[in-house]
């Protein structure tokens, strides 16, 4: 792994009037990297991870996305990310290929580049029978699978997760990693948020936000030694458990 | 534009692929047009009537031929009796009651003079109305034969010309106030609700995360809905020349115009609505109740905005579809040219503008 980075965040802050969402943050996220954004609902990870891709505007502090300012080159960074909701983000109504298509058109994607690449990505996630098919016709995980897929077909630097494989069983959930390993290993790098503790331990480095503030930032491995835990779980439990802020 | 053509395309599937959207869009405006055109309508026929004669002679008998032979009445009983009038109209089954009295053909031989009573249910007064002037008409028209040969010493002669719809006929009004409806209808409710589907389902947000400027997301989404407005309109326009048989008297071409101007106006408003409601049944409610029957109501299609108190007339104004009748009506109808309706475009050209103007700027202020 070399040392450019994809992600810089310096002293990143974001208030909402008196209520200051992201405070003080700063963090640096390595090309390549898969990088974990742990916390409670409510902590401020899908605020910081909006800010990061374009979408709101910081209230202070700087910012750079793949080498972009997030002031000021929102429209470049745009260009070079991926995006996953926490909400399922295909149309149910279009079908497997209308979506990769659809998506695909509105990154600037040349015909020939999208019909290449639709027919390794269907064959990938072993959906030739169903490529003609309407989307909300597949099982939820096959849907995650292939929005993330989605979210990658345009092969950008790097890409956002939010909270990606909410309300999936766990052997489709190990699945949706290998996807995200195969990702990374192609030189993505991947910044995903969640409440997940096991997913947390598939991450090369997470973070730990509470409260608006990164509470705890290192390796897996670090953080259970450093708070003498047998897995992340416990990390998360013995942090988490100061947060002022209760569940929204 | 290859980003832009990817929307397009997309919207059309989504369109194409949902029956509810096809129904809304391409069957109502033909439903529209036929309830309006046949089955609402306030022209009286064949109107189921009772006759009390009290004279029985070479006159009254005339008359109620006369009466009973127009397409207006049906004589339907003969009543003997004046008490029964009462018992008859509280069965419903008539409408009107003539009654002649005693010796009316030797009033009207030796004194120059009869009465006869027209009884009509006026817990419908507007109908009531219309029969009891189909009805004197008919008199009179008997009246003016029977004198042809004695020459009165005065007569003043009315002759009245309906100018533009000589045949009074109900689909003249309503071919206008339809086009408004089904425009305002496609056009602001669907808008409205196919871009809150992807904020509630959340793609827009992936959108917003894409380089696809929000503006021409905006656009992308609308025009769909532009063409198929114009396939409503041509179908509802070839509706009421070819099976209701209203003629459009002016320019089509300017028919046309104006009403890509009201689309567009009624987009604006789509996208305006849009973007302050957060689910499809908000923006469904706000559309229907907020639009559409103020379209209806105070438009002046269903009821005149001359007879409305002061604060409905102004209100009214703010109403885009009133503005859009007038000059349909004026243009279809009357034949009217550019010259003596640029002031109803230039009102509607400048909602459309201020709809806009307002709708984008709330679509960015959502994205800080």
């Amino acid at each position: 792994m070399n040392d450019v980075k994809a992600i810089t965040v310096d002293h990143l802050t974001k208030k909402f009037g008196n209520f200051t969402a992201v405070d003080n943050i700063s963090f640096e996220v390595k090309k390549g990297e898969i990088f974990g954004f742990l916390g409670a609902n409510g902590a401020g990870k899908t605020t910081a991870m909006r800010m990061l891709c374009g979408l709101s505007i910081p209230s202070s502090g700087n910012a750079t996305v793949a080498g972009f300012d997030v002031y000021h080159q929102t429209e470049k960074i745009k260009k070079n990310i991926g995006y996953m909701s926490q909400k399922f983000s295909l149309y149910e109504d279009l079908t497997v290929k209308e979506n990769i298509r659809f998506y695909a058109g509105i990154y600037g994607k040349s015909n020939e580049f999208i019909k290449n690449k639709t027919g390794v990505v269907i064959k990938d996630l072993h959906l030739e029978k169903e490529a003609n098919k309407l989307v909300k016709s597949l099982p939820l995980g096959w849907k995650q699978k292939l929005a993330f897929s989605v979210a990658i077909f345009h092969e950008p630097e790097i890409v956002f997760l939010d909270e990606p494989t909410g309300g999936v069983d766990p052997v489709t959930r190990r699945e949706f990693w290998n996807l995200i390993y195969e990702a990374a290993a192609t030189g993505i790098t991947v910044f995903v948020t969640t409440h997940y503790m096991d997913e947390a331990e598939y991450c090369n480095r997470v973070c730990i936000m509470v409260d608006g503030r990164i509470d705890a930032m290192d390796t897996p491995q670090q953080l259970k030694k450093a708070c003498d835990a047998a897995s992340m779980d416990e990390v998360f439990l013995k942090l988490a458990r100061k947060a002022l802020r209760s569940d929204t | 534009m290859k980003q832009f053509f990817s929307f397009v395309k997309k919207e059309f599937h989504h369109i194409l692929r949902d029956p509810r959207t096809m129904l809304i869009l391409l069957g109502m405006p033909i439903a529209q047009i036929i309830i309006f055109g046949f089955a609402l309508t306030n022209e009286v026929k064949n109107s189921k009537i009772a006759v009390l004669d009290n004279s029985k002679d070479v006159a009254t008998t005339a008359l109620i031929q006369q009466i009973n032979s127009s397409r207006y009445f049906d004589i339907e009983k003969s009543l003997t009796d004046y008490k029964s009038i009462d018992a008859e109209f509280k069965t419903g089954k008539i409408k009107m009651v003539i009654v002649f009295p005693q010796g009316f053909n030797e009033d009207l031989q030796h004194f120059n003079k009869a009465q006869v009573q027209l009884i009509a249910d006026a817990s419908d007064p507007n109908v009531a109305n219309t029969l009891a002037n189909y009805a004197t008409a008919i008199i009179m028209d008997y009246q003016n034969r029977i004198t042809d040969d004695r020459k009165l010493p005065y007569t003043i002669h009315t002759e009245i010309q309906m100018l533009y719809n000589p045949q009074l006929m109900g689909a003249y009004s309503f071919v206008p106030g339809v086009m408004a409806m089904v425009l305002m209808l496609v056009c602001t409710m669907m808008t409205a609700i196919t871009i809150v589907r992807e904020k509630e389902t959340g793609t827009m947000e992936v959108l917003l995360v894409s380089p696809v400027q929000p503006l021409k997301i905006v656009i992308a989404k609308a025009v769909p809905y532009l063409l198929l407005s114009m396939v409503n309109i041509m179908s509802i326009l070839m509706l009421s020349v070819f099976v209701l048989g209203v003629p459009i008297n002016g320019s089509l071409l300017l028919l046309i115009a104006v009403s890509i101007l009201f689309t567009l106006t009624s987009l604006a408003l789509g996208l305006l609505i849009s973007s302050v409601t957060a689910s499809q049944q908000a923006a469904m409610f706000i559309s229907l109740v907020g639009l559409f029957l103020p379209t209806v109501m105070l438009s002046g299609f269903m009821f005149p905005i001359e007879n409305m108190p002061l604060p409905l007339r102004i209100i009214s104004n703010v109403v885009p579809a009133k503005w859009f009748y007038t000059i349909v009506k004026s243009v279809m109808i009357k034949g009217v040219g550019f010259s003596l309706i640029w002031k109803e475009v230039l009102v509607l050209t400048g909602m459309m503008l201020f709809f806009l103007v307002l709708s984008i700027k709330k679509f960015k202020i959502r994205l800080a």
